[in-house]
């Protein structure tokens, strides 16, 4: 078991090291997550009221969008120099592997998430910080199963060509019940509202989706790494 | 052998949906409050529960391949994938068709219409990825593994949106409703007489589809001895 | 059930769809040999090698490295694979690089053991420098240094002579030599004959997927290379 983690931290800290160096992926989600914010506030009035109630599923887009670019680079990364056989037929396990590269992905995909709750409130003049430590829970647990599924696909999709396009095709009608739940929350939160029993029905959905889909992944995620 | 099941099941099926089609047409009177239009439901209802069907005999598939890692169930994932993608769509059109009838709209985002769209998304999904590998045993390993997921996917959705409201008509099936009777006796045994006739067709598309399946794999075989020589 | 064997294939096939890559392949090999395996380009040589190193399995058969299935972990970490992409990062530094690579195979003290392996391979003057910045010749030995440093018991090359540079290559001959007096297992695929040939021991030749031809390694295959393909290469 601490074998596993100890090989998990290992590969986490080879990826986060990686993409902070080139910074090539957060540079490219962070541009992307604010022209996407910038867009959305030609096509919504950006002062009405109505951004409170819009603000979850207009962030969870933004995360969405951004998200697969880093999602996709996961294994892809890996390609260059053949470095994945390398670290295939190392002793790591491929659910070590696996698990790292998620942990990597979900801290920089909550970075890039918790820099755009400033902009997003400059944009649109809303005050999301009320409720922080409750938004960060979610920001956190939704991004995970985000993050999961995104890493597993991107071993799913690691040799084909058409890999930039299949992830999020492939990602985005799975996560719904996930984004869902987080819009929801988000939107509650972020407008100040207090979090009522509803709330802790979506919370729930969110904490089993994670659970779920950690457990199918990390069974599978062996069998698509070996060929 | 398998042919004269195929053959069998074809013409029994057609046999009975061409039946079916003159009782819905001429028998069976109007519906009081829908008028004539209430008709689609024999086709969309059985629809519905076919593609159902077939995504789990996908699933099943998807399983066996990877633990047994013989091509036979991946072309029964496949060829049942399809199938079942073919009669959800019928699902949504006719039930659009119907909506727009009834309710006047094309579209409604009610949950139950949504999670079949979602659902359809998602083993389209499926086929776009299998047609970007062009590797057999590599394909089948990477579709068996999404179908799982897929199939986990829709189930936690469908739990997921079963929280909203609905617009969509409650169960109208005895089975769905505890027994209780929500539509007359013929109109029930109607649409379960046109589900046998949907399964058929079903059932002898899907053994088309493998057979199809098997000879495109041996092509691809011989084309790529014949390329090493 | 030959347990001492470094290597024991056993009725290896390996389909991808219905097209055999391996067919019926059957081989062992003791600890301490060195095997060149021989074969024309798609005869199969990567493919079993791909196996051995645990990144494929095969369709049906049994592949046993020192007694274990190849895909085991403790097996794996007995393992160093030098393969056609050299496998080393390009955003990390060269000693960055092995520690990585000393940590994933579990070694006690991976900064010492990348240094040491840094001096053995030239290249301990440009251990900080991102191997971004290295010439082609100096990324081939430090995927070298990769190879070795977990002093694996069953070194796999597939083509290791192939794309390397003279210094590369002298490099690699020296820890070869070196590996086969600590007795350690080697298993070369190769189309330089004569390098590979004058370090074997065993010799196997693979065409169209069948094991063609396989024995020692005689003086008369060194003297004349092209000898067992022109015996064995046609089935």
């Amino acid at each position: 078991m601490s074998l596993f983690f100890r090989q998990s931290m290992t590969v986490m800290v080879k990826d986060l090291r990686s993409e902070f160096r080139s910074k090539e992926a957060i540079n490219a989600s962070l541009s992307f997550a604010i022209v996407i914010l910038l867009m959305f506030s030609f096509a919504f009035d950006p002062s009405s009221d109505a951004i409170k109630e819009m603000s979850g599923g207009l962030l969870w887009i933004v995360f969405a969008f951004a998200g697969a670019l880093i999602l996709n680079r996961s294994f892809a990364r890996e390609l260059a120099n053949d470095c994945l056989d390398a670290l295939v037929s190392s002793p790591v396990s491929g659910a070590a592997l696996f698990f790292g590269k998620s942990l990597a992905n979900l801290v920089l995909l909550v970075g890039i998430e918790m820099l755009c709750f400033p902009v997003f409130g400059i944009f649109y003049g809303v005050e999301w910080w009320k409720q922080l430590d409750s938004l960060f829970l979610v920001v956190v647990l939704a991004t995970w199963g985000l993050t999961v599924i995104g890493t597993m696909f991107s071993a799913l999709t690691v040799n084909l060509r058409l890999r930039e396009l299949m992830l999020p095709m492939l990602l985005y009608p799975m996560m719904i019940p996930a984004l869902m739940a987080a819009m929801q929350l988000t939107t509650a939160l972020i407008s100040g509202q207090p979090l009522t029993g509803d709330a802790y029905t979506w919370l729930r959905l969110l904490i089993g989706f994670d659970i779920i889909f950690t457990a199918l992944s990390l069974a599978l995620v062996e069998t698509v790494l070996v060929r | 052998m398998r042919e004269k099941i195929m053959y069998a099941l074809g013409a029994v099926g057609s046999a009975l949906l061409i039946y079916n089609l003159y009782v819905i047409l001429l028998q069976l009177p109007d519906e009081a409050n829908q008028g004539a239009i209430y008709r689609i439901m024999f086709y969309h209802i059985p629809a519905f529960f076919t593609a159902g069907f077939c995504y789990i005999t996908a699933l099943v598939g998807s399983s066996m391949y990877l633990i047994k890692k013989d091509l036979y169930w991946d072309a029964l994932a496949v060829s049942a994938t399809e199938v079942g993608l073919a009669f959800a769509a019928i699902n949504l059109i006719t039930g659009s068709i119907w909506g727009r009838i009834i309710w006047g709209i094309w579209w409604a985002w009610d949950p139950r219409m949504t999670w079949a769209l979602i659902c359809w998304l998602v083993y389209f999904g499926y086929m776009m990825l299998r047609r970007a590998i062009d590797d057999p045993t590599e394909r089948a390993k990477i579709a068996s593994v999404l179908s799982i997921f897929a199939m986990v996917s829709v189930s936690i959705t469908w739990k997921a949106i079963e929280w909203w409201r609905t617009q969509h008509p409650g169960p109208v099936l005895s089975f769905r409703t505890g027994g209780q009777k929500r539509v007359d006796s013929p109109i029930e045994h109607m649409i379960y007489q046109n589900w046998w006739a949907l399964l058929m067709i079903a059932a002898v598309f899907l053994m088309i589809r493998m057979r199809q399946e098997q000879t495109q794999r041996e092509i691809d075989s011989l084309r790529r001895q014949a390329h090493a020589l | 059930m030959p347990s001492s064997a470094a290597l024991h294939v056993d009725q290896v096939y390996k389909f991808f769809g219905d097209y055999p890559a391996l067919r019926d392949v059957s081989y062992s090999l003791e600890p301490g040999a060195c095997l060149a395996l021989l074969g024309r380009n798609g005869a199969g040589k990567t493919t079993l090698l791909r196996i051995l190193s645990g990144l494929s399995k095969p369709s049906k058969g049994q592949v046993l490295v020192f007694g274990h299935d190849s895909r085991e972990q403790a097996t794996r970490a007995k393992i160093g694979v030098l393969g056609h992409g050299i496998a080393i990062y390009d955003e990390l530094s060269a000693v960055e690089n092995l520690k990585l690579f000393a940590n994933l195979y579990g070694l006690s003290n991976p900064q010492q053991q990348a240094m040491k392996w840094l001096e053995r391979t030239g290249l301990e003057r440009v251990a900080d420098s991102l191997v971004r910045e290295f010439s082609r010749g100096m990324r081939q030995r430090l995927a070298v240094a990769r190879a070795f440093i977990h002093e694996p018991s069953l070194l796999l090359l597939d083509e290791p002579f192939t794309a390397l540079d003279d210094r590369a290559i002298a490099v690699l001959q020296s820890l070869l030599a070196d590996a086969k007096k600590d007795g350690r297992t080697i298993v070369m695929s190769t189309h330089q004959l004569r390098e590979a040939l004058e370090l074997a021991t065993d010799v196997a030749l693979i065409n169209k997927g069948k094991l063609a031809f396989k024995g020692e390694r005689t003086q008369e295959m060194v003297d004349d290379p092209a000898y067992i393909y022109r015996s064995y290469g046609d089935l």
